[in-house]
């Protein structure tokens, strides 16, 4: 197959890493080859945070290219429209509706564009949002916005569900699992 | 088992399944997550050193006593490490020897972008660059190998899209740890100048043995497709360069030091065009031309700084491809900052409100540079704070300037090399404020266990290091404790440490918020009492906010974010901030 390109972005602190595992570990049950990769080492919550997955039969690089990703998953509006770019024409988005500042706005040095919902959907005809982190609570645990965007994708990904739930199943921990399969399915009926 | 483990982790199995039986290592991004994975492997035994030097001598002593051992460090860390490394060379080894070392290319998280294998020249020592996550494993087993076969350390280079980028591992036959004599060799051994002499000349016959080794090892391939385009490179640029060029033919070096002079010429003269792809320096370029051998592209095309990817290739090849899109322009940025209720924050509003000299170091408290405390005017490397301020001091006294500078050093940091600084500063009449930031973790790197923290790398109990009979002990009397989060004790701490003439020592022990998961209730703001003054937005704090909407601009605390310091409280004249009911609810 040709390789599907994924970019997973967000802020620090909201479990992009986590996301990327699950998708890593179900391209991997799934028989396919995969490459992972993040930029982490700041241990501080609050700066951006970029992850690229790829898949297919044989991956080289683990960097995906702006223009070439096949689907985009921001966990913050700001986020999305900050990496919209590595979309390529046609490419699908799902982000998370609810905003978190960025320090340079909470200290008055910067604006947060109010118009960024718009601009999202002028640059990408193919751009769903969801108040990831209403859906998140209601299965029981806010933290679980991650698992909400990965049930969001779920349709749009060349693995299987059934894959990915088992292998959410897998990573989670005690009462974990049962709010990330809630959190996983509230996302796909989003 | 296939798995899916990042660079790092390859090199942790790769250890335990290839004997390993003593790992030694201070954290550092890229290079952490090796010993941390050793660690929750849970089968050899690893520990966490104060500083790199101190764990590449213990990984000696290791190997002295019969022990594969596994030293890991960033970059930066080798330069701590170098004066053991480059007498070890002398000496060899007795059990294998791998110094892991992790570069930074592109400086994702570090101060420099300095290029390890300059130290394999240097130290004339082999070096590995593996190029994906397999390799990293399978490098290990063979990296003990050569460091036993030819008596000498091995340096295993990874670079951030190595060490942190996860592909697929096939494990190899597990090899049990084999522990040899220890047996006392003093020409070996002991590097007096009689002695060295003669391993000098050794050192030099063995990097003549290892160029031979390289021209028939497997770790150095070719891949022969199109020969119109010849391709050198190694580590993650080769996969860059399957990416851009499928179709060229490719000398993938895996064994990068010393170079193999033969399969180069063979490679070179089977191949029309000549181009060598490596990040950083033009360390195999200039080898390869000083061979006499005709480079079409190299750094006259491909960048010195940062990273090399396919989009990069593609232009220096003098591709059409497609023009790469460019991200939205004028975007706020979204630098780290301290997280929400770090006792950092609330030192830093002081020194900032102070508007002292601020000698820095390396460490979260670094993010003070930043807008808008700016409370941060150097930082150089590790344990520099103290050391620097103390030059600082001593030319303010020359030049009759009556100012007093302030260093800022974290705990690991402070253990690592800040101690022979603040001792330095003491023995020599020094005259400045040091404030430790004690918060009981290496925090920047993911809040590892350091010898103040009480407990080890495998999670064992462990003598705690206290802190103020330590600085005591280094010959300072004026030690003093403090509080970051109240923010007049600490306005009045700083003036009188400042007013106070001698070196002065102030403590933070508020620990960690992140490492240690501290939670406490969300501030609220009262929309009637504020008045927009923005006063509390000076503590750069990402929970906070200005409303969008109305005709002055009020603050909001974001209660998802906020985790209750009570900093920002302490800005208000308005009275406008108050503790929300309930629990907090963060969810950073
Ligand atoms: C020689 C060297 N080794 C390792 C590092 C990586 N590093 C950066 S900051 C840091 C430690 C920070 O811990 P601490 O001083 O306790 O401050 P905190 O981050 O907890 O505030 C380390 C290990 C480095 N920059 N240089
Ligand atoms: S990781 Fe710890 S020290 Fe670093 S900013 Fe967060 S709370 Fe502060
Ligand atoms: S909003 Fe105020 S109380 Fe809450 S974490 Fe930030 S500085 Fe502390
Ligand atoms: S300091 Fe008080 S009054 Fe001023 S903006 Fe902040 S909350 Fe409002």
């Amino acid at each position: 197959m040709q390789i599907f390109n994924i970019v997973i972005a967000g802020v620090g602190g909201q479990g992009v890493l986590m996301a990327s595992k699950v998708l890593a570990e179900s391209a991997l049950a799934s028989g396919m080859d995969v490459k992972q990769n993040e930029v982490h080492g700041m241990a501080q919550r609050g700066g951006s945070v970029i992850s690229f997955v790829r898949i297919g039969d044989q991956v080289n690089s683990p960097v995906v290219m702006p223009g070439t990703a096949d689907l985009l998953i921001s966990f913050e509006p700001l986020e999305a429209l900050r990496y919209i770019h590595y979309l390529k024409p046609g490419g699908r988005l799902v982000y998370n509706k609810v905003s978190i500042n960025p320090s340079t706005v909470a200290a008055g040095l910067a604006v947060y564009p109010q118009d960024v919902e718009q601009q999202i959907a002028a640059a990408c005809t193919n751009a769903q949002g969801i108040e990831a982190l209403s859906i998140a609570r209601e299965a029981g645990n806010g933290k679980a916005v991650n698992m909400v965007m990965v049930g969001t994708v779920m349709k749009d990904l060349p693995l299987k569900e059934e894959v990915i739930t088992e292998v959410v199943k897998q990573l989670s921990q005690g009462k974990g699992v049962e709010v990330n399969l809630k959190a996983l399915a509230g996302g796909a009926a989003a | 088992m296939k798995k899916i483990i990042s660079g790092n982790e390859a090199i942790a199995l790769g250890f335990g399944d290839s004997g390993g039986v003593f790992a030694s290592g201070y954290p550092g991004t890229p290079s952490t997550e090796t010993l941390e994975e050793v660690a929750r492997l849970g089968e050899v035994y690893c520990e966490w050193a104060p500083n790199e030097k101190v764990a590449l001598e213990s990984v000696i002593g290791a190997s002295i006593a019969g022990g594969r051992a596994l030293s890991t460090m960033k970059h930066v860390g080798v330069n701590v490490a170098a004066d053991a490394l480059l007498t070890l060379t002398y000496t060899g080894v007795n059990a294998g020897l791998i110094l892991m070392v992790a570069d930074d290319p592109g400086m994702h998280s570090s101060q420099n972008e300095q290029d390890s294998r300059n130290y394999a020249k240097f130290a004339k020592v082999p070096m590995l660059d593996p190029a994906d996550s397999q390799e990293a494993y399978d490098m290990v087993r063979a990296g003990f190998e050569i460091s036993e076969q030819f008596d000498t350390p091995l340096m295993l280079r990874t670079t951030t899209r190595i060490s942190h980028a996860k592909g697929a591992v096939v494990p190899q036959q597990k090899i049990t740890p084999q522990i040899g004599e220890w047996v006392k060799d003093v020409p070996k051994y002991v590097m007096l100048p009689n002695f060295g002499k003669l391993k000098h000349i050794e050192v030099e016959a063995r990097l003549l043995k290892l160029q031979e080794f390289a021209e028939t090892t497997p770790l150095n391939r070719i891949e022969m497709r199109d020969a119109e385009l010849g391709i050198i490179t190694s580590g993650v640029a080769y996969q860059h360069v399957r990416e851009a060029c499928p179709d060229a033919s490719v000398l993938k070096l895996g064994m990068i030091h010393p170079l193999p002079e033969r399969k180069i010429r063979e490679f070179a003269g089977s191949v029309k065009r000549l181009v060598i792809v490596e990040e950083m320096d033009a360390i195999f370029e200039e080898q390869i031309r000083a061979m006499g051998i005709d480079v079409e592209i190299g750094k006259n095309k491909l960048p010195l700084c940062g990273e090399i990817n396919a989009d990069i290739l593609r232009a220096a090849l003098g591709g059409t491809g497609a023009v790469t899109p460019s991200p939205v322009a004028g975007l706020p940025q979204r630098p780290p900052v301290f997280c929400p209720s770090c006792a950092h924050r609330g030192l830093f509003t002081i020194l900032s409100k102070l508007k002292v000299f601020v000698s820095g170091d390396i460490g979260c408290y670094t993010l003070g540079a930043l807008p808008p405390m700016s409370a941060m005017h150097s930082v150089i490397d590790m344990g520099a704070s103290i050391s620097a301020a103390h030059g600082m001091a001593k030319v303010n006294a020359i030049a009759g300037r009556d100012e007093k500078p302030v260093a800022v050093i974290g705990d690991s940091t402070f253990f690592h090399s800040g101690m022979t600084g603040l001792m330095s500063m003491a023995y020599n009449g020094g005259n400045a404020l040091v404030i430790i930031m004690d918060n009981r973790t290496t925090g920047m790197t993911g809040g590892q266990e350091n010898p103040g923290t009480g407990k080890t790398l495998q999670g064992f109990p462990a003598r705690q290091v206290e802190m103020v009979p330590l600085v005591k002990a280094l010959g300072i009397d004026n030690v003093v404790e403090l509080n970051a989060y109240d923010l007049k004790e600490t306005e009045a701490a700083i003036k009188k440490g400042l007013a106070t003439p001698g070196p002065y020592v102030l403590i933070d022990r508020n620990p960690c918020i992140l490492r240690y998961k501290i939670r406490k209730p969300a501030m609220i703001v009262d929309q009637d009492k504020c008045t927009g003054c923005r006063a509390c937005l000076k503590v750069a704090c990402m929970a906070l906010g200005l409303t969008a909407t109305g005709e002055k601009q009020k603050v909001r605390v974001d209660p998802n974010v906020c985790n209750g310091c009570g900093v920002c409280k302490q800005m208000c004249k308005f009275d406008a901030m108050h503790e929300l009911e309930g629990e907090n609810n963060a969810n950073l």
